[in-house]
């Protein structure tokens, strides 16, 4: 037989990926210790659940929020009416670093890339007409999650509604601010205490709520190669844990509501291996680092988002295909919830027709392809079990890294983390510039000429309109209550207590965002960054 | 008069915490023989006019995908002029709208670059002013 000829002298998954062998045989799964296990048995590598998405399709649940309530609620009940199953607030970039609208700071930003939130009034307005007891509700805020979560459960409250009957998730993780996705605000110590308060607090007053979405989507937008994302992700997840512990929580009182988040990138089969790995990964961390032998703690449960680092500016309806395998890799990898992309988001917010086919990308393959019909269909793949063990070998290795530094709080501290996902972003850069990595539309394929594409516009009147709003409340409210209830803030800031409950008091008086942050900025100060580069 | 390397101060103006782009951008600058002085997140137009004094830069690169680029960069171009009368190459990165390119130009940013522009267009745009190195 004549010998055949390669494409490339070296195939990998991704830049700086695991490599791929041109065949994979049994041999590649022989050795002691291969995992034999079934979906819902321990270590959940082919799915928490025995029966997937045949008993339950994942939750289709688009992260959306631009310009003011009105905007978004009505973008909220589109949603809902072409068939999402949960909700997903965006919110703008002031809301997310405790800024008014009004804040110098907020100039240019408002509405921009989320809804403005500034106060209770806004939140309640961005849930008319939606029933929260009855809905599921992601809320994507971090460093300003207490005040969130204490305005939606405020909200919720508000329309008859009781806080244990809230289902959803806040995303809280600002150990994943600090190595990628910079919102946050105040230093290490002082976040962590807010995150376990939260944390705390959602474990005796709201059952169904995950306290926390232990985030890799956003290093992986930020460069992180697959393995880099799955490993810098569960070594986040460890610090969370350990520091629940370290405030005498047990671990089966919390565990059950942490939750992860991860990207679907463009390579199929290693997002899918990828997927396998950390459900695998996170069980034997919770069993056998932390002692639960509770299933419920062991399950990992997450959120995927199509990766919106792969979309491009050229050719975007490209970026449907991109999405289209992206949603099939996050289903074949058994996704509790999912947010496709829209093609045009290289460019701007999805309009209403990108994002309604976002959500058929999702329907179509729920209903038309059949990989929901049976739990794990690539399991069993000489090559995608081989690269599920590689993956989780990778994680470990990672994993041990940072634990020798002194886990990873200490390795953001030094810059570990971000500087191996800065040169992992580099690679790539000079993958592509060279031609090595393909881009499809971008360094080859490209045509001449601009998209005619009709992209969403955040209107010049936003900004304005929601200062007017803002100032007509502070006019309306009872101010004096105000000045208490933040001193109240700073009194509790200040104190060991969960800050919690005096939140949710201090939201009902109708301080704003930027109030309640500015009060615990008096007590915490603010985050120095290490300067890396 | 010795001649020295071309410097280029890099900043993220206003609220957006997206830096890839930018720390790429840093370390394609470097390796391409430039001296790269990195400011990072949040700093206000009147931080970067006033590094780019203190700095000596001839190149202030901006980066914004917070859609928030129209109000910011032209104040940093602006606030930079009134400093100083020297002739600095401003360029904006992000995700700008091609309908505001043409208002950023007029604002005195001399030339945007948008996702998927290689390191080398950059660096050839600089160089195709400044050479190697500043005299």
């Amino acid at each position: 037989m004549a010998q055949q000829r390669e494409r490339k002298a070296q195939f990998t998954t991704t830049v700086d990926g695991t490599g791929v062998n041109r065949e994979y045989t049994p041999t590649d799964l022989a050795g002691p210790g291969q995992d034999a296990s079934l979906a819902g048995n321990f270590p959940f590598t082919r799915n928490i659940f025995p029966a997937g998405y045949r008993s339950r399709l994942w939750t289709m649940r688009q992260y959306a929020g631009f310009a003011t309530v009105e905007e978004t609620n009505k973008r909220y009940k589109y949603l809902y009416e072409q068939g999402q199953t949960g909700f997903s607030v965006a919110f703008h970039l002031p809301t997310q670093i405790g800024y008014d609208s009004d804040h110098p700071l907020a100039a240019g930003e408002v509405g921009r890339v989320g809804v403005a939130i500034d106060s209770l009034q806004d939140m309640e307005e961005l849930w008319e007409g939606i029933p929260l007891a009855k809905v599921s509700t992601s809320m994507t805020i971090n460093a300003t999650a207490p005040i969130l979560t204490a305005m939606y459960v405020a909200a919720a409250e508000k329309q008859g509604a009781e806080k244990s009957q809230l289902e959803g998730t806040v995303q809280n993780d600002l150990l994943k601010e600090y190595i990628a996705r910079n919102t946050y605000i105040f230093g290490p110590a002082p976040s962590m205490r807010l995150i376990t308060d939260l944390c705390i607090y959602c474990g005796q007053e709201m059952p169904k709520w995950n306290s926390i979405s232990i985030s890799g989507y956003h290093m992986r937008e930020a460069g992180a190669t697959a393995i880099q994302e799955a490993a810098f992700t569960l070594a986040n997840g460890i610090a969370y844990v350990q520091a629940m512990l370290d405030r005498g929580q047990s671990i089966d009182s919390f565990a059950t509501r942490f939750s992860f988040f991860f990207a679907a990138n463009n390579n199929l089969l290693e997002e899918v291996a990828k997927f396998r790995a950390v459900r695998r990964a996170w069980s034997k961390i919770i069993k056998e680092r932390f002692g639960s032998d509770n299933p419920r703690a062991q399950m990992m449960r997450y959120h995927v988002q199509t990766d919106g680092f792969t979309l491009t500016e050229q050719q975007p309806l490209n970026n449907v295909v991109r999405v289209a395998i992206q949603v099939l890799s996050g289903v074949l990898g058994g996704c509790q919830s999912l947010h496709a992309c829209s093609y045009d988001e290289a460019l701007a917010l999805p309009s209403e027709d990108a994002v309604q086919l976002s959500l058929r990308t999702q329907q179509i393959v729920a209903y038309e392809s059949g990989v929901a019909d049976t739990v794990d269909p690539l399991g069993g793949s000489y090559y995608v079990e081989k690269l599920t063990n590689e993956i989780e070998k990778g994680i470990f290795d990672y994993i041990k890294k940072i634990d020798d530094i002194g886990g990873a709080q200490e390795a953001i501290n030094k810059g570990y983390i971000q500087r191996e996902i800065r040169r992992s972003a580099y690679d790539y850069q000079k993958a592509v510039d060279a031609g090595e990595q393909v881009v499809v539309g971008v360094n080859m394929f490209a045509t001449k000429g601009e998209s005619a594409i009709e992209v969403l516009e955040i209107d010049e009147t936003v900004e304005k309109r929601q200062v007017a709003r803002l100032r007509k409340l502070k006019k309306e409210r009872d101010n004096k209550k105000v000045s208490q209830i933040l001193d109240e803030v700073r009194k509790v800031a200040r104190s060991d207590a969960n800050i919690m409950p005096v939140l949710i008091e201090a939201v009902k008086a109708y301080a704003t965002v930027g109030e309640i942050t500015d009060a615990m900025r008096d007590v915490f100060g603010v985050y120095k960054e290490p300067g890396i580069l | 008069m010795p001649s020295k390397k071309v410097r280029v101060v890099i900043a993220k103006p206003g609220l957006d915490g997206h830096d890839r782009g930018a720390n790429v951008v840093a370390q394609g600058l470097r390796d391409a023989g430039m001296e790269v002085i990195y400011l990072g997140l949040r700093v206000t137009p009147e931080q970067i006019a006033e590094a780019a004094i203190q700095e000596d830069a001839d190149v202030v690169g901006l980066s914004c995908l917070s859609g928030a680029h129209m109000t910011l960069f032209p104040k940093a171009v602006a606030l930079t002029k009134a400093k100083s009368d020297k002739d600095i190459m401003f360029l904006g990165g992000g995700i700008i709208p091609r309908k505001d390119v043409a208002k950023l130009k007029a604002a005195g940013i001399t030339q945007t670059f948008g996702p998927g522009a290689p390191i080398a267009e950059i660096v050839s745009f600089i160089k195709s002013k400044f050479g190697d190195e500043v005299k």
